[in-house]
């Protein structure tokens, strides 16, 4: 059967990848250019049993997603940069507790309240260093309508596989702009559901390490009983501040991610295989990238896209491939130098960097990738 | 080699441009399908203000979704005119409001022109559907899409109680284009 073709916004498509995973929660506050995700969130949930609130502030709003999670809803909120700087201590609240959510961030301008209307890429260090602490971190960074929907599908999964917030980064424009999308019918993608505890409430421990490095989560009023804390807490859930305990704990929660990097890691690439000059690039500058690159071949250049789809974890061991194989990197960005410093960190110097920053409120064109291609290269 | 086909729709904020917009690439996108991605860059106030629609339709997917090197372009005020009509390309079609866009930016490009806003106000009777009959004037402007496929996207948009008046208001913008355009021949 022919697929339901649709043209819908990126922020729309995100609430509707929301709800094909099973999204049953949404607590916000309204932030352009966030809104459209609530919006449809608003008028959709109520059909499917769900339940969405519009909170006093951006802090409450995370606060009500971390409660709903816990009783075993899957859970969204969505905001803009100054309104996930206010959710960043429940975000860390959301690690330390190992709460399932997922936080959509469609980014503008900053820091403070900078340019509402305008796109950027400049929390790409705010979703991995935010919160404070050591932590895991896992952000997607789509490019597409089409993409936003599956990667949003695949945030709730990665936030119900590895019991964590996940982080979705949109920009003004892909949040913004209307494209085709393919509306996937049930079974199309994968949706992982939250595993329940294989033991009975009397013997159940919310943070047992005996089962893995990630515990089962029961739901609040299933009959299972237990503390949530911000403090370093031992098993049972209650604090502690055994040397040995804290230790093991805060290694455990780092480990989740690290240890499962390559189920985590997803990127695209375009025209890798025999480029010397490779652009590393997410969401809609991809694009820009993308047709830079296809320009950039019809006149010879040996040049190739590289695109982290997971943003966190950055991956770590492609990139240092790549830059055996690459003359130069080029790293345009919507912000004046965030993604070039994980590129800088693992390439070592094995080959040239050029970052390309823009914070105008325009986007990174084609026409200036491939100018600053040739001018370097 | 894919195709690529830019259109601006510029005027100032509240003219119903980013609407006019949407519709065309549903148009393209949902009756036609062809790919579309429809974008649009807005100040903070509600009125007022340039603003400006585009759509880029392709017969293959689209990578950079902003508009480089505009085909064609609609401006419905001056300040529109004079802001957005410099990144049309060479060779390329601006159509503009007659009324309201008193000095045609110069430029290498082919200029048409008739009153839109008036067409709604006084020939259809209501100035809202200002941006309907600029998409069918735009539609006939550029063959881009067919003629049905924009006036089946415009009709499955408005309420029962407004098909006739968006359906007049998009014939109109496509006859009075149609008619420019038999006139030069």
């Amino acid at each position: 059967m022919a697929k339901k073709i649709a043209l819908l916004q990126g922020n729309e498509a995100c609430a509707y990848g929301a709800l094909y995973a099973g999204c049953r929660f949404f607590g916000g506050y309204p932030i352009t250019p966030s809104t459209e995700v609530a919006e449809v969130m608003a008028k959709e949930l109520p059909k499917n049993g769900g339940k969405f609130i519009q909170m006093e502030d951006e802090i409450a709003a995370i606060a009500s997603v971390l409660g709903a999670s816990l009783t075993g809803a899957k859970a969204l909120t969505a905001s803009s940069g100054p309104g996930i700087s206010l959710k960043q201590e429940l975000i860390g609240y959301a690690c330390i507790a190992e709460i399932p959510c997922v936080i959509v961030n469609v980014m503008r301008g900053g820091p403070s309240t900078g340019m509402p209307t305008g796109p950027s890429q400049s929390d790409i260090m705010q979703a991995r260093w935010g919160t404070h602490g050591d932590h895991a971190a896992i952000a997607v960074a789509p490019a597409s309508c089409q993409e936003i929907f599956s990667e949003t599908v695949r945030a709730f999964n990665l936030a119900e596989t590895y019991r964590m917030p996940v982080q979705v980064l949109l920009d003004e424009i892909n949040g913004h702009m209307r494209e085709r999308i393919e509306l996937p019918e049930p079974g199309d993608l994968e949706i992982i559901d939250r595993q329940t505890p294989p033991v009975s409430p009397d013997q159940y421990l919310p943070y047992d390490p005996s089962f893995g490095d990630i515990p089962p989560l029961a739901a609040f009023g299933s009959g299972y009983r237990f503390h949530v804390t911000g403090l370093n807490k031992a098993a049972d859930g209650f604090p502690t501040t055994k040397a040995k305990l804290v230790d093991a704990e805060e290694r455990r929660q780092l480990r989740k991610v690290e240890a499962n990097r390559e189920l985590i890691e997803k990127n695209e690439e375009h025209m890798i295989e025999d480029a010397e000059i490779v652009i590393v690039a997410i969401g809609t500058i991809s694009r820009s990238a993308r047709n830079a690159v296809n320009q950039l071949r019809e006149q010879g250049m040996k040049v190739g896209l590289f695109r982290p789809i997971t943003l966190w974890p950055f991956p770590e061991r492609r990139i240092a491939e790549l830059a055996g194989q690459a003359k130069a990197m080029i790293i345009p960005e919507m912000n004046l130098g965030q993604m070039i410093l994980e590129v800088e960190r693992i390439v070592k110097g094995a080959c040239d960097l050029h970052g390309i920053g823009r914070v105008d409120g325009e986007p990174i064109t084609p026409s200036q990738i491939m100018e600053k291609i040739k001018e370097v290269c | 080699m894919s195709t690529r086909y830019e259109i601006r729709f510029s005027g100032a904020g509240g003219q119903g441009l980013i609407t006019a917009g949407i519709i065309l690439a549903e148009a393209a996108s949902i009756v036609e399908d062809q790919y579309a991605v429809q974008s649009q860059s807005y100040g903070p106030e509600a009125r007022g203000g340039a603003s400006k629609s585009e759509v880029i339709i392709s017969d293959s997917p689209i990578d950079y979704p902003k508009a480089t090197l505009v085909d064609a372009c609609l401006a419905l005020t001056q300040e529109a005119a004079d802001k957005y009509a410099d990144t049309i390309k060479p060779g390329g079609l601006l159509l503009l409001d007659t009324d309201f866009v008193k000095k045609p930016p110069a430029g290498d490009f082919k200029i048409y022109r008739f009153p839109i806003i008036n067409t709604a106000k006084k020939d259809i009777g209501r100035a809202i559907v200002a941006n309907v009959v600029a998409l069918g004037a735009m539609v006939a402007l550029t063959g881009i899409i067919k003629r049905e496929s924009g006036e089946k996207a415009v009709l499955s948009r408005v309420p029962e109680a407004f098909v006739e008046l968006n359906k007049k208001a998009y014939n109109a913008g496509f006859e009075r284009v149609k008619a420019l355009l038999d006139g030069q021949a």
